[in-house]
C-alpha cells in the first residue's frame, strides 16, 4: 500500500517525461479558423499541412468553433493551452475578445500569431496580413493592364463611394497608374453593392466609353453584375472585367470569357505561410519584432513593420488555368 | 369624369418622361437609340412588375414592404433548386417561383385578415424574416453563375419579336392587370376596399379577404422576379435587391396611387415605374456625381408626391363660415 503510494508520483513523473519526449520530437502547432467546415479555412489547413511536411518535425493540429464566435474559439485555445501546444496561429472572430485567453498561451510559453483576421497587438506576436493595400492597388490594375500590351481605356467599378477598403484600394491603384504604359483610367462609378446598379453602372460605362478595355472592379457584387453586363451587350473579348473575387463567384464568368482573370488571396498559401512564421518563432529562428525579417519557405520572407504585422505577398491570380482547382474551395 | 383626370395626369407623366428623356439626349444623344431604350425598358421589367402588384395593395389601404424579401428568397430557392436539378423546365420553375412567392404573400394577407395586424407592421416583419430564412438554407453562400444552367439564365434575355422575355412578361402582365382592374370583380372590389371599406361591407364585399387576395397576388409576381431577377444577374446570395421594395412604392407614388388607398390605376404604376428606371439609367450616363445620384432620385420622388397631393386635394365643403366682423 505504502509502496504503491511512493510509487505513483514517480510513475506521472515518468509519464510526463515520456510525453514531453514526444513533443520535443515532433513540434506541435494549432492552427485555429474562425469556423470548421468553411472552404477557405479547409484550403489554409492543406496550405499547412504541405508547410509541415516541407518542415518534417510539425504536427498540425487544424481547429476551431462549429460557429464562427469569439467564445467558441476562447474554448478551442484554453483547450490547446491545456495540451500545451507549440504556437497557435490563429484568424480571428473577434479582435478583443481573444486577447486574455493568447495572453494566458503567451505566459505558458506559446508562440501566439494571428492571420487573416487579426488579434488586437498585445494579444499575439505578429500578424499575417495576405496583402496590403498598395499590393492590392497595384494588381487590380496590372491585372487589367497584362491583358493590354498597348494600352488603352479602362474604368473601375467600386462598391460604395463611402467604402473605406474601396476607396484606399483605388487611391493605391491611381498612384501606380502611371507605371503601365497607355493604360488610361477615365471613370470611377459607383455600384454600391447592388447587383442591379452595379449592371447599370457597367453599362452606362460601355455607352460612355466606346472604346473601353476592362472594367476593373474590386468589389465581388460589382465584378459579377459587370461581367453579366459585358455578356449580354455582346462585348465578350471586346472588354475584359477584372478585379478582386472568390474564384466560385466567378468561374461561370472565366468560362464566358467575359472575365480573363482575377485576383484575391491564396488561401493555400496563406495557410502555408502562417505554419512556417510560427515555427521560425517557435523554434527561436527569429523574434517577432518591428523590422524582423522572418522566412516563410517558398513565399519569401516577411518584413515585419513597427504594429508588428506583415504582407504576405501580392494577391494571387487566377485564370481559365487553375479556376477549377478553386472553384469548390472557395 | 373621375377617369378623365386619370388619364389626364397620366398623360402629364408621359410627358415627364419623354421631356427626361430629351433633357438626357440632349447631353448624351446615344441614350434615345432604338436598342438603349429597349435596354431601360427591360432594365425597368421587374419594377413595372412589382409595382403593378404593390398597385392593388396600396389601393386597398395596405402596404407590402416585404416584396424584395420575397423576391430575395424566391430567388435563392429557385437557383438553389437549378443548381441541383439543372434539367427542370423553365415553366416547372415559373410555376414554382409564383407559387412559391405567392405563399408568402398569403401569409401576410393571413395575418393581415385574420389577425387583424397593421399591413406596414406585418410586412415589417416578413420582409426580415425572409431575408432571414434566405441565410438559412443558403448558409450565406452565393449562387454562382457556373452553377445555374444556360437555360435558367438565358430564358429571361431570350429574345423574341425584338424584345428581351422579361419585357415581354412584363408587358403581359400589364396587359393582365389592365383587364382584372376593368373587367372583373375583384378589381372592383379593390377600389371599393379602398375608397370606403364600410360602405364596401355593406354591398357585401369581405375587407379583409380582398386585402388578402391583393397581399397573394402581390407576393405571386414578386416570386415571378425572384427568378427573373437571379437569372438576369447570373447571382443569388442574401442581399439581392436589398432596399427594392422602397422603389417599388415610390414607382407606385409617382404613378399617383394614393397611399391613402382607393385610387390609382394600371397605366399610373407602369409609368411611375418607368420615370424611375428612366432616372436610374440616365444618371450612369450623364456624368452625375454619385453623392448627387441619390439627392436626384430622392427630389423627383418628393416633387412628384407634391404635385400628386395637390391634385388629390379635393375643395372640401365650407361649413362655418368665417365670422364677419360686423361692428
Amino acid at each position: 500500500m505504502n509502496l504503491i503510494k511512493q510509487m505513483l508520483p514517480a510513475l506521472a513523473v515518468a509519464a510526463t517525461l515520456l510525453t514531453g519526449a514526444v513533443q520535443a520530437a515532433d513540434m506541435r502547432i494549432a492552427v485555429v479558423v474562425k469556423a470548421l467546415g468553411i472552404g477557405f479555412f479547409e484550403a489554409a489547413a492543406k496550405g499547412a499541412e504541405e508547410a509541415a511536411s516541407e518542415l518534417g518535425d510539425v504536427e498540425i493540429i487544424y481547429t476551431g468553433p462549429t460557429d464562427t464566435t469569439a467564445e467558441g474559439q476562447i474554448e478551442v485555445i484554453n483547450a490547446l493551452i491545456a495540451q500545451r501546444v507549440d504556437a497557435i496561429a490563429i484568424s480571428a472572430n473577434d479582435t478583443d475578445a481573444l486577447v486574455p485567453a493568447l495572453k494566458k498561451a503567451m505566459a505558458r510559453g506559446i508562440t501566439v500569431i494571428s492571420w487573416d483576421s487579426g488579434v488586437a497587438a498585445e494579444g499575439r506576436q505578429m500578424h499575417l496580413n495576405p496583402s496590403s493595400n498598395p499590393l492590392i492597388g497595384n494588381m487590380i490594375v496590372k491585372l487589367a493592364a497584362d491583358h493590354l500590351p498597348e494600352g488603352g481605356d479602362v474604368a473601375v467599378l467600386s462598391a460604395s463611394s463611402t467604402a473605406t477598403n474601396q476607396n484606399i484600394w483605388i487611391d493605391e491603384m491611381n498612384k501606380v497608374v502611371g507605371n503601365y504604359q497607355g493604360i488610361n483610367v477615365v471613370a470611377t462609378v459607383y455600384g454600391d453593392d447592388l447587383a442591379d446598379k452595379s449592371y447599370r453602372e457597367a453599362n452606362g460605362l460601355m455607352q460612355t466609353y466606346p472604346n473601353l478595355k476592362a472594367i476593373i472592379a474590386p468589389t465581388t457584387v460589382g465584378i459579377v453584375a459587370a461581367a453579366q453586363a459585358v455578356a449580354d451587350a455582346g462585348k465578350i473579348g471586346q472588354i475584359n472585367v477584372t478585379g478582386l473575387a472568390l474564384p466560385s463567384e466567378m468561374a461561370g464568368h472565366i468560362a464566358s470569357g467575359a472575365s480573363k482573370s482575377f485576383a484575391i488571396w491564396n488561401p493555400i498559401d496563406l495557410g502555408y505561410s502562417a505554419t512556417m512564421l510560427a515555427y521560425n518563432l517557435a523554434k527561436g529562428n527569429a523574434v517577432a519584432a518591428p523590422g524582423a525579417k522572418i522566412s516563410m519557405g517558398r513565399m519569401g520572407s516577411l518584413t515585419l513593420d513597427e504594429k508588428t504585422e506583415g504582407a504576405m505577398a501580392d494577391p494571387f491570380v487566377y485564370d481559365a488555368s487553375n479556376i477549377d482547382a478553386f472553384k469548390t474551395i472557395f | 369624369m373621375i377617369k378623365r383626370f386619370l388619364i389626364a395626369r397620366e398623360t402629364l407623366l408621359l410627358g415627364v418622361i419623354l421631356l427626361l428623356i430629351a433633357l438626357v439626349a440632349s447631353r448624351f444623344p446615344g441614350f434615345v437609340s432604338a436598342g438603349n431604350l429597349v435596354n431601360v425598358f427591360n432594365d425597368t421589367a421587374p419594377l413595372i412588375i412589382l409595382a403593378l402588384g404593390q398597385m392593388v395593395v396600396i389601393v386597398t389601404r395596405c402596404i407590402d414592404l416585404s416584396v424584395a424579401g420575397n423576391l430575395a428568397l424566391t430567388g435563392m430557392a429557385v437557383a438553389m433548386l437549378n443548381s441541383v436539378a439543372p434539367g427542370l423546365p423553365i415553366p416547372i420553375i415559373l410555376t414554382i417561383s409564383i407559387l412559391l412567392g405567392a405563399g408568402m404573400g398569403l401569409m401576410n394577407g393571413l395575418l393581415v385578415w385574420k389577425l387583424e395586424i397593421p399591413p406596414i407592421v406585418v410586412t415589417l416583419g416578413t420582409m426580415t424574416i425572409f431575408r432571414g430564412i434566405i441565410f438559412l438554407i443558403s448558409d450565406g453562400k452565393w449562387v454562382n453563375a457556373h452553377e445555374m444552367s444556360a437555360s435558367f439564365t438565358g430564358f429571361p434575355r431570350a429574345e423574341t419579336m425584338g424584345l428581351p422575355v422579361m419585357s415581354w412578361i412584363a408587358i403581359g402582365v400589364s396587359l393582365m392587370f389592365l383587364l382584372l382592374i376593368t373587367r372583373t370583380s375583384l378589381g372592383r372590389a379593390f377600389f371599393a376596399v379602398g375608397g370606403n371599406p364600410h360602405a364596401a361591407v355593406y354591398t357585401g364585399i369581405n375587407v379583409g379577404k380582398t386585402q388578402c387576395a391583393a397581399f397573394v397576388i402581390s407576393g405571386a409576381l414578386a416570386g415571378l422576379v425572384g427568378y427573373l431577377w437571379v437569372a438576369r444577374y447570373a447571382v443569388a446570395y442574401v442581399d439581392i435587391a436589398g432596399g427594392f421594395e422602397l422603389e417599388v412604392v415610390a414607382a407606385c407614388v409617382i404613378g399617383g396611387i394614393s397611399i391613402a388607398g382607393g385610387l390609382g390605376s394600371v397605366g399610373g404604376a407602369v409609368l411611375g415605374a418607368l420615370f424611375l428606371g428612366v432616372v436610374k439609367n440616365a444618371l450612369p450616363v450623364v456624368h452625375i456625381s454619385p453623392f448627387w445620384q441619390l439627392a436626384i432620385s430622392g427630389a423627383a420622388i418628393v416633387i412628384a408626391v407634391t404635385f400628386n397631393a395637390r391634385s388629390n386635394r379635393s375643395s372640401g365643403r365650407v361649413i362655418l363660415k368665417p365670422a364677419r366682423s360686423n361692428s
